[in-house]
């Protein structure tokens, strides 16, 4: 009888292992399917293409998951690449050099981004709404300075973008450089890990003294330079800034980091593994689908369907985590034969 | 001994008021080195606020505070740190997402150079040697959320140990902590004390208090009542001079003798879930009050949960009100006329942020739903709300406030409201008086008689032995998910207690 039950504690860390490591093997089981569907698919020219879209959405999404950590969310990332972007395409068009115009792109994100913040820690209010109310007005700023026209943009950008050190798209350095920084700051600096803290339990981290305002801003603020990074490494790939720019790129970031498992109710979370991984499942099922030659109009439902199976499994994982976590009582379990 | 005689702190004609309502009015006090000092008082006597004070988290309206012979006038909890003053709450302030070493250095971690970076190494070793220190044998890089609440207190503990406490104020530490766990603090706190360091314990445990203190201290209404060295109070002079009179009975009476032929509104037979309760077997009457006694384990909780639906059970058989039951829900428990209060009363029994008005009326609410379109009658709904706040003399300023604002006491009456105004057949009750003072206590306990004289069978489930004797008819008693005896009155405490502790496997 204690065998059975010693059997049964066994497959539960079994399950529990399989649960943890749910996004590696949703990976994997995604680039096995697209590859047995299309053997072009697996080809590291392919795999390297989709890295390539990916990088402008991973960097988003880096930014998105600092904000997540803290218990917030960062709706106007996608007008802040908008308005960034314009900034660089009017600033490349007046032939300034491209480090003027990436580094006048990032100020327009960092600003923004303090904009957000001094909302937030200003009036207090929540950040949902704080972000709804500049992701419109930040659109709305564009377009009045653009009349809401497309701005063409220099071919030297377009040179730039097509640079391949050792055959890797410059893009894929980038959203690299990023994940790095990132990575180190959440890990290894003292304002990195009170971003944990306040998102774990935002009262404590006021009685310990951590400085709760300051570490909301560098979060919004870092979340703008990330959009207008992700702005500028994405119109240098298209080569033009349209009106509709940037329009819902919020909503694949979120999905990005949450499939990556960071929780939305803040303190949970990695940028790596995590949102990277998160991102790559993204555009993987995007570019698979279209290599699979799947009806265009089915596929935002097959999209669908993988963020609601990640879910899925996460909330599995929770639960299973919840009901080994319950204390046993008797120490010697009998199971009954009859059940 | 003469380094004792000089104060550590010392406190004089500190007043602090809330909105025009003095909250404490010119407290004075002192406080030496290795010495303890008890703080006892009814929930609201003010010694919360009092604490903050000295804590840094509310300035004092007027007042002044010395440490070793300097003024102190913290504005921020850092203030208090730096003067080597450290709180440790009642709600622990860990990040349970952190590791323990994270958590000691949160506010100071040991740099890499002159680099921004966290020094890894360092701060592994540094938290080895905090931990060392209290005697907590545990890696520092597990994550708190897997430790035990005795584990998590003694990282509290280690944190103001750590930043060089001089003086170290527990409020309520014993709350959530198993009787070893509670040892063990104790003589963490000797050794502490010996070492120098001053403590204040705030406690609703007047025995603890007793046995602890080298000085005792009884608040009342915000103002200082007695103040005095340890021998001259006992447990009944400490609590007339909370209470402010003779509570000449701490429990009230029973309304009517029980009438052993009444019907069973709860049976169970054979009741097993493996892992934690085994062949559960008993009947509870209508108008019945029944103890569950059992240490921190016995699977008392556990098999409250089971009763109300929360959590399944494999085998065995359950009737309510007569009529036989399988897989129960909580809202089947409900509609059956089960109440449930649960011991963690902030987590599982209130929505902490939404008023008075909505927690009490949280059970109740498809009554006040009128008319075909089932709309809430706002007014009616309130009417009756405060009518059940009156009956349980709640103490709040205003029934449109959260709930988070009122004392321990007060929520849990906010609690019992929410059920009585359910009528409920069955009253489960786990732990209702813990965290609460003596004035809230026997307010609890009437409205536990009011219920069972209406005909409300109470099941009432405690770790305090002597509150279930006071209260109840009957006494089950519960050790490693069975139950092992059961006790009619007159109980015979020392075979209840005997059977409680039997072999621990």
């Amino acid at each position: 009888m204690r065998e059975t039950n010693r059997r049964g504690i066994l497959r539960d860390r079994f399950v529990l292992g399989v649960l943890r490591s749910s996004p590696f093997i949703l990976f994997a089981l995604l680039l096995l399917t697209f590859g047995l569907l299309s053997p072009r698919f697996l080809q590291p020219s392919t795999l390297l293409l989709i890295l390539n879209q990916a990088s402008y959405i991973g960097i988003l999404a880096v930014g998105m998951t600092l904000v997540l950590l803290t218990a917030g969310i960062d709706l106007s990332v996608g007008s802040i690449m908008y308005l960034a972007a314009t900034v660089a395409g009017l600033l490349l068009q007046r032939d300034l050099p491209i480090a003027a115009a990436l580094a006048a792109c990032l100020a327009t994100g960092a600003l923004y981004g303090a904009v957000n913040a001094f909302f937030i820690t200003r009036f207090n209010v929540i950040p949902f709404v704080v972000t709804l109310a500049t992701l419109i007005a930040g659109r709305g700023l564009g377009l009045a300075i653009t009349r809401s026209e497309g701005l063409t943009l220099p071919n030297s950008l377009f040179t730039l973008s097509s640079l391949r050190p050792f055959g890797v798209p410059i893009a894929v350095y980038v959203f690299a450089g990023v994940v790095l920084l990132a990575t180190l700051f959440l890990q290894l600096t003292p304002l990195g890990r009170h971003i944990y803290a306040i998102g774990n339990d935002p009262d404590a981290a006021e009685k310990a003294g951590l400085n709760r305002k300051r570490t909301i801003v560098a979060v919004y603020v870092v979340s703008g330079v990330c959009a207008a990074l992700a702005a500028f490494v994405s119109i240098s790939q298209l080569g033009i800034v349209n009106p509709s720019f940037g329009e819902g790129e919020e909503l694949d970031a979120v999905a990005a980091a949450v499939l990556g498992g960071t929780s939305l109710f803040g303190g949970v979370g990695s940028v790596f593994p995590g949102t990277v991984l998160g991102t790559l499942l993204i555009q993987m099922v995007q570019s698979g689908l279209v290599f699979a030659r799947v009806d265009i109009f089915i596929q935002p439902l097959v999209q669908a369907l993988v963020i609601l199976v990640a879910v899925l499994i996460d909330s599995a994982r929770n639960g299973l985590l919840a009901r080994l976590r319950r204390r046993t009582i008797r120490k010697t379990v009998s199971v009954p034969g009859g059940d | 001994m003469t380094a004792s005689q000089i104060p550590l702190l010392e406190v004089e004609g500190l007043t602090k008021s809330f909105f025009g309502v003095r909250a404490v009015s010119e407290v004075g006090f002192g406080i030496s080195a290795g010495r303890l000092l008890g703080v006892v008082g009814e929930n609201g006597a003010g010694k919360s606020t009092l604490m903050n004070m000295l804590g840094g988290v509310v300035p004092p309206d007027a007042g002044t505070m010395v440490v070793s012979g300097r003024p102190y006038a913290p504005r921020r909890p850092k203030d208090a740190k730096e003067a080597g003053i450290a709180f440790i709450h009642q709600e622990l302030n860990l990040f349970t997402n952190l590791s323990i070493a994270e958590n000691l250095f949160i506010d100071a971690y040991p740099r890499l150079g002159g680099l921004p970076f966290i020094h890894r190494a360092d701060l592994r070793r540094r938290a080895k040697r905090a931990l060392g220190a209290i005697g907590l044998n545990v890696p520092v890089t597990t994550r708190v959320e897997a430790l035990a609440p005795g584990e998590r207190q003694l990282v509290e503990i280690a944190k103001a140990v750590n930043a060089e406490a001089r003086l170290i104020i527990f409020d309520e530490p014993t709350t959530s902590l198993t009787h070893r766990e509670t040892e063990r603090l104790f003589t963490l706190l000797e050794t502490l004390k010996g070492e120098g360091t001053a403590i204040i314990y705030i406690s609703h445990i007047l025995a603890d208090v007793l046995r602890l203190a080298d000085e005792v201290m009884v608040l009342r209404d915000g103002a200082l009542v007695e103040r005095g060295p340890r021998p001259t109070f006992d447990t009944r002079r400490l609590i007339s001079l909370m209470v402010g009179r003779d509570l000449a009975q701490l429990y009230p009476p029973p309304a009517a003798p029980q009438d052993a032929a009444v019907e069973p509104v709860l049976e169970t037979e054979g009741l097993t879930q493996p892992g934690t309760i085994q062949d559960i077997s008993f009947r509870l009457h209508r108008g019945e009050t029944l103890g569950v006694f059992g240490l921190m384990g016995s699977g008392r909780s556990e098999l409250a949960r089971i009763l109300f639906g929360l959590d399944r059970y494999r085998t065995g058989r359950l009737t309510l009100r007569g009529q036989p039951v399988d897989h129960l829900t909580p809202q089947e428990a409900i509609a059956r006329g089960v109440a449930f209060v649960t011991e963690n009363r902030r987590e599982e029994g209130l929505l902490m942020d939404a008023s008075i008005t909505e927690n009490m009326s949280l059970v109740t609410l498809h009554e006040d739903a009128r008319g075909s379109l089932g709309v809430i009658q706002q007014r009616d709904l309130e009417g009756r709300v405060a009518c059940l706040g009156g009956e349980l003399r709640l103490k709040a300023p205003d029934y449109a406030h959260p709930v988070r604002t009122l004392s321990g006491g007060n929520q849990q009456k906010v609690v019992l409201g929410k059920w009585l105004a359910a009528k409920p057949d069955v009253l489960i009750i786990d732990e209702p008086t813990r965290g609460i003072d003596v004035g809230a206590k026997y307010e609890v306990y009437n409205l536990v008689r009011e219920l069972a004289a209406r005909g409300t069978g109470v099941l009432f489930i405690s770790s305090e032995l002597e509150e279930l004797i006071g209260m109840c008819d009957r006494l089950l008693v519960m050790q490693n998910g069975e139950i092992v005896g059961e006790f009619g009155s007159p109980f015979d405490r020392e075979a209840i207690l005997a059977a409680a502790f039997r072999e621990a496997v």
